[in-house]
């Protein structure tokens, strides 16, 4: 499933539609919307380089990481990043977002604050003035792509740091426009859902074809933040999630998917959902001082134990009594009766019990009232 | 030098808070880290301050510490510290320590936007001056910046909570240059409407290691101060990597150092 997602970036927009648009969801509780992120960017990059998708580069916009942490995914991945001029472009919205240090390096505090990278990075010292990001993403796209032809991938990385210096409505009409944007192939970006209000997602929903929110395996049951209680299960959190995923056709219809999510090595890995699987079941169950498994052994002793109550048999056939004869037993019993008769003529003054069965279709020892149908 | 590293771990061994040196795990991973301390009303989490404040200026290390008071003037700390066998007056004058008394940081409130960033900015220009001389003297030290704490930073800015992560931001952003290390404190507790949530939440995206400071579940007790939660991302939020671990412990605060034990191993 992140598979079809990462074709539908690969594949683009297409003629007379807007691009198609991915947004990452995520919350503290499982912070992995940033693997999420890299991993489609790594995705699409190996696309791009093999000449697969429609996009012919991307442009990032760097917000919340600096641009030398993508040249080490990127360069961690396996892709050559010295001659990444050629497919990528970063917009450094990290380094000086708000011009303070361009402020301080004009008044002579410091003296270079500026981090070196081996990406072609373009600095945005105002990140408030929002048409001049989008133009110079355009301009960056246009840069990568020949001009007049060609598309390109947006990154931003992510919405939720825009949202700090700008209004909603303004970042979705920057997004709007982007997708709307004939040289844009597709975006994806990055939303922290809990740093605000509900409608922010939603609105982004609205904007986008495609979201993944990343969730923990388990929802909590009490919102608390308390964090004592459940340590196995915070720790869980932070390797693995459920990926969860809405594709809106064009008609309208919306296809959900669930996936696995676990962090591992240098990435992440998307696996069938499983029910419970062992682990998980494992970190669910209490740590206790006592051991609450059983080994291979213990459990065929156990299979051993003979029950009190249990009828041993011993070599003969388990006879239990239903109120009625079983068929060989009373055959011995003509035959003993045939052998007896004598001795109960002499005995006719003992009293007993002769009790007859209405028919065969009752059941011997029902528990329906006898009664029943008694009309008093 | 090695051997200089060498003598500083066994040192640190020695210091009785191995758990949680152990739970942190920066010990051999010097440099680049974000510490997050949070506390609350009940279990104040100053002394994880003061712990990494005197490991950073460990006699046998040259690491610098820039320190960001907004709670506490310089003698508070001194006092403290003396106590746990490290001379602030000292390491003053030895221009490893390093203390921005923030007090009396007023941004006016004559209505004006500009004057909050400017004081933000001031004292961001502030840290990155002393950042930059530090790092350009002779041999490798790590400079970890502290703030005590970020909730107070809030209320100097006029409860402009975005000031506040701007100025954030903006250290943070040293780390990749300078690969300063950056120890903030502050207080989960105050934090519940959706506006004020983010000051809490978007530290804890970035931070690699997060320590929560709780009172017991069960209650007060007399030897039990409180318990430590550290959820350390490990390298998981670079790139990539499950080493992320989750430690709980309880602690006991004495007068010149602090006790660290697993629960139900004190009597």
């Amino acid at each position: 499933m992140a598979e079809t997602i990462c074709r539908a970036l690969r594949d683009g927009a297409m003629e007379g539609e807007h691009a198609p648009a991915l947004t990452i969801k995520d919350t503290i509780n499982t912070p992995l919307g940033s693997f999420v992120f890299n991993h489609m960017l790594t995705q699409l990059t190996s696309n791009i380089l093999a000449g697969k998708s429609q996009s012919r580069g991307i442009v990032l916009v760097a917000l919340s990481r600096p641009p030398s942490f993508y040249a080490e995914v990127l360069k961690n991945k396996g892709f050559d990043v010295s001659s990444s001029s050629k497919w990528l472009r970063v917009l450094d919205c990290y380094s000086d977002p708000l011009g303070w240090k361009n402020k301080l390096i004009e008044s002579g505090t410091i003296r270079n604050p500026y981090e070196e990278t081996v990406l072609k990075t373009s600095l945005c010292k105002n990140l408030k003035e929002l048409d001049e990001v989008l133009s110079s993403i355009v301009e960056l796209g246009k840069e990568i792509v020949e001009e007049g032809k060609g598309r390109f991938a947006v990154a931003i990385d992510s919405v939720s740091e825009i949202l700090r210096h700008s209004s909603l409505p303004s970042v979705a009409r920057i997004l709007s426009h982007l997708r709307s944007h004939d040289q844009v192939s597709c975006i994806f970006c990055l939303l922290h859902v809990d740093l605000h209000e509900a409608k922010v997602a939603s609105t982004l929903e609205y904007l986008s074809t495609m979201h993944a929110d990343v969730e923990p395996i388990v929802q909590r049951t009490n919102e608390q933040r308390s964090t004592s209680e459940d340590l196995p299960m915070m720790e869980q959190c932070f390797k693995r999630g459920k990926f969860h995923v809405r594709f809106k056709r064009r008609n309208g219809r919306v296809r959900v998917m669930r996936e696995e999510l676990y962090v591992e090595g240098s990435g992440i890995k998307f696996t069938e959902v499983s029910s419970v699987d062992g682990l998980t079941a494992q970190s669910l169950v209490p740590k206790v001082q006592f051991n609450l498994e059983l080994s291979e052994k213990e459990r065929l002793d156990r299979a051993k134990v003979v029950l009190p109550f249990e009828h041993q048999g011993t070599g003969k056939p388990i006879q239990i009594y239903d109120g009625r004869k079983s068929l060989n037993e009373s055959e011995t019993e003509e035959k003993q009766a045939s052998v007896e008769k004598p001795q109960t003529t002499e005995d006719s003054g003992r009293g007993e019990i002769i009790y007859f069965r209405d028919s065969d279709d009752e059941m011997p020892d029902s528990d329906e009232d006898p009664d029943d149908d008694l009309d008093i | 030098m090695p051997t200089g590293k060498k003598k500083r771990k066994k040192s640190l061994r020695g210091m009785d808070n191995s758990l949680l040196e152990e739970a942190v795990g920066i010990a051999d991973n010097r440099g680049r880290v974000v510490v997050v301390v949070e506390d609350c009303v009940e279990t104040s989490g100053a002394f994880v301050l003061h712990h990494f404040l005197k490991r950073s200026l460990h006699p046998d290390s040259s690491d610098v510490v820039v320190f960001i008071a907004f709670a506490h003037p310089f003698s508070h700390y001194d006092r403290i510290l003396r106590k746990m066998g490290c001379n602030l007056t000292v390491q003053r004058k030895n221009q490893r320590f390093l203390f921005l008394d923030m007090l009396t940081l007023e941004c006016p409130d004559r209505n004006e936007r500009e004057a909050r960033e400017d004081g933000l900015l001031a004292l961001y220009g502030e840290i990155e001056k002393a950042v930059e001389i530090y790092s350009s003297l002779e041999g490798s030290r790590t400079i970890t910046i502290m703030i005590d704490d970020v909730s107070l930073m809030e209320v100097a800015a006029n409860g402009s909570s975005n000031h506040v992560l701007d100025f954030l931001h903006y250290c943070y952003s040293l780390k990749e240059k300078y690969g300063c290390s950056f120890v903030t404190l502050n207080h989960e507790d105050i934090y519940s409407s959706a506006n004020t949530l983010p000051l809490i939440l978007q530290p804890e995206y970035l931070a690699d290691v997060i320590i929560k400071a709780e009172p017991l579940a069960t209650g007060l007790a007399s030897d039990v101060h409180g318990q430590l939660t550290v959820l350390n991302k490990g390298s998981a939020c670079d790139l990539g990597g499950s080493s992320s671990k989750v430690r709980n412990f309880h602690f006991r605060v004495k007068e010149n150092n602090v006790d660290y034990f697993y629960p139900g191993t004190r009597t």
